[in-house]
């Protein structure tokens, strides 16, 4: 166990550096560059801000550099936002991306694992039916039209919550945002849940702990829940993935000041070091969730040894 | 279900062998060997369309897919003919160059014109959806198929040769696996702008398809080391067939039935995926649309003309939504044994 971990961390480390390698290769491949802009800079200012910046050393010195960042986690000033550095820019927005993430996961846990339990549970109801067919329509309605459409009905309509506004948590301006990212996992969980329920409730180790008097609830949450949830745990670590796209969105549906939305903005207005910044920081959260997830599930399940 | 006790063909091979389509294919050659064609059979493929048409949702999802795709193809065109104008037509009348609610004329009065209005520019958003239809279908097709050809190649390779090739390969699809794929889609798409729409779009086969073979790879992996031990497998090798061949004309078809459920649920994601991106602006470009690009295009000018955003928007999720169900169906019909219960 204990190996597999160590296995696992270490190579964390080569594919970080693949990852930020890549990009920097992609992002100096590509045709002009942040100061082939709209705007014509004289050349002897932009002679001096590249000097500044190092853009006019060659590229290994460059390329140096950028790992020597990658190895301090420090990748100097942004060239779009002037006198702000990259560490101070995701500081800023990582909570709003964070809060948002995990307000909208924690919600697609609670519905999602009750309407997976019930469904499991009343099979073939009514009930049943209703769940996954709400499941069914969280999985093919795209966060960005269900977005619009929830600010349509309760902002622009209903003058319930505000179209794009961030007051943190708890606030009336996280619901919609929260909702929004939150319907697709709602109903991945809920799926997940119902049919890892299903095969559990089936199994001998449940028809044991009935035989042996246990009420229907202690059952179900005592011992049915632990099993039947292992896929909710496997498909946690994908989710995180599938999260930082969905904030993306989300943050630029409702123009939230999020991680998400500037690193879009940094792709397009070429801004290096923030780009290399950025996805630098997601490879290292990915990864190591990833490697959490594998870890945890020797802990739900003991059937499964490293 | 009900077709849980379906005469149980399973007994008649060892229990632990995934067992289905090498059945049929077995018949196959027996029947031509014998008579020289092909013996009609009740083969798995039979066994599961029969199945596949029982369950109601399936046949559901079956019928809105092909209504979409059928209207997505020959829309445009019909509609071109009778009303003369195609998604990107702009109105010569500089007055009707505003976005129209659906079955308005310019006076207010009920027309059945444009069924879905008109967008900011004027243009039938009737046409839109449909000309967006045909490219969101076709990056969703080929980008599959991209997918398909990477996984089927590789998982059959790993798979079939085994030993530290196998290990070296899979070692390789779990390194891929914990990458942050989307945000170097973005970067890639973002950076890279292609000079025509057209080498746009086949960036965008390459990005979607290089990113969904993974998983592919590790079925079609699972199937095969399943499948190479029978034999049939070493009948071939007895005769001498070759490696490849061995590989692509007997493991690879046997192996189908879980990459065929496989690839059907990978389209609507591949499809969601592009409109993720189309709608960041990454995707399909003007003047090519795409339901994503139409769904950008209409969330911005949600307050005012909602329709902009509600037809493509819908339709859409229509068609995620009849995708996800006839691949459901198909995953029940074609593999009893994991059938949600």
């Amino acid at each position: 166990m204990f190996r597999f971990i160590l296995r696992r961390i270490i190579i964390i480390i080569p594919m970080l550096f693949v990852v930020v390698s890549l990009t920097w290769v992609l992002v100096r491949l590509a045709p002009g560059n942040f100061y082939t802009g709209e705007k014509k800079l004289a050349p002897a200012i932009e002679n001096n801000l590249r000097e500044k910046y190092g853009l006019n050393k060659p590229w290994h010195v460059q390329y140096r550099k950028v790992l020597w960042n990658l190895a301090r986690f420090d990748f100097g000033d942004s060239l779009k936002y002037e006198g702000q550095s990259v560490n101070q820019i995701l500081w800023r927005t990582l909570p709003v991306s964070a809060v948002l993430g995990v307000t909208a996961y924690l919600l697609a846990l609670i519905v999602g694992i009750t309407m997976g339990t019930l469904a499991a549970l009343k099979q073939n109801t009514w009930l049943d039916y209703a769940s996954m067919t709400v499941a069914m329509l969280g999985i093919s309605i795209p966060n960005f039209v269900l977005g619009p459409l929830l600010v349509l009905a309760f902002s622009l309509t209903l003058y319930w919550f505000p179209p794009a506004l961030w007051n943190g948590f708890p606030s009336k301006s996280i619901v919609l945002p929260a909702l929004t990212l939150s319907a697709i996992y709602i109903a991945y969980i809920a799926r997940l849940t119902r049919s890892g329920m299903l095969e559990v409730l089936r199994s001998d180790y449940i028809r044991t702990a009935r035989a042996k008097g246990l009420t229907e609830r202690q059952v179900v949450i005592r011992h049915a829940l632990r099993g039947g949830l292992l896929p909710v745990v496997s498909f946690s670590g994908p989710a995180l993935a599938f999260l930082i796209t969905g904030t993306v969105v989300v943050e630029r549906i409702f123009a939230l000041p999020g991680l998400g939305n500037y690193f879009i903005n940094a792709c397009f207005n070429r801004d290096e070091p923030l780009i290399l910044g950025i996805v630098a920081f997601i490879a290292i959260t990915v990864l190591v969730f990833n490697l959490l997830v594998d870890i945890s599930y020797a802990f739900i399940d003991p059937r499964i040894r490293y | 279900m009900a077709d849980i006790e379906q005469p149980d063909k399973r007994q008649l091979v060892e229990p632990e062998i995934h067992v289905g389509p090498e059945i049929a294919v077995a018949e196959r050659d027996v029947g031509e060997l014998i008579t020289g064609e092909v013996l009609a059979g009740s083969s798995l493929w039979r066994d599961a369309w029969r199945r596949l048409l029982r369950n109601k949702l399936a046949v559901f999802g079956m019928f809105v897919v092909l209504m979409l795709a059928i209207a997505s193809v020959l829309g445009p065109a019909i509609i071109q003919r009778v009303n003369g104008y195609t998604y990107e037509s702009i109105p010569r009348d500089a007055t009707l160059l505003k976005s129209f609610a659906p079955f308005r004329a310019p006076d207010g009065k009920f027309s059945w014109a444009h069924p879905m209005g008109t967008d900011n520019a004027g243009r039938d958003i009737l046409a839109r959806v449909l000309s967006g239809g045909q490219i969101s279908l076709m990056v969703a097709l080929i980008a599959t198929l991209v997918s398909l050809l990477i996984g089927i190649s590789y998982g059959a390779v790993a798979g079939y040769t085994g030993g530290r090739v196998d290990d070296l390969m899979m070692r390789i699809v779990d390194v891929l696996y914990s990458l942050p794929y989307v945000v170097l889609v973005i970067v890639l798409l973002a950076l890279l702008p292609a000079k025509t729409p057209t080498a746009q779009l086949a960036e965008l086969f390459f990005a979607l398809g290089a990113v969904s073979w993974l998983t592919m790879a590790r079925i079609v992996r699972g199937q095969i080391i399943s499948l190479k031990n029978q034999d049939f497998v070493l009948a071939a090798r007895a005769t001498g067939v070759s490696t490849p061949k061995i590989i692509f004309r007997h493991l690879v078809p046997n192996a189908l039935g879980p990459v065929i459920v496989y690839a059907t649920l990978t389209i609507p994601s591949v499809m969601l995926s592009e409109a993720f991106l189309s709608f960041l602006g990454l995707g399909v470009r003007p003047p090519r649309v795409s339901w994503g690009s139409l769904a950008a295009e209409g969330a911005q000018n949600l307050a005012i003309y909602p329709w902009q955003l509600i037809f493509p928007g819908v339709t859409m999720a229509l068609m995620l939504f009849s995708l996800n169900f006839l691949g459901d169906g198909l995953r029940d019909a074609l593999d009893p044994q994991t059938k949600k219960q």
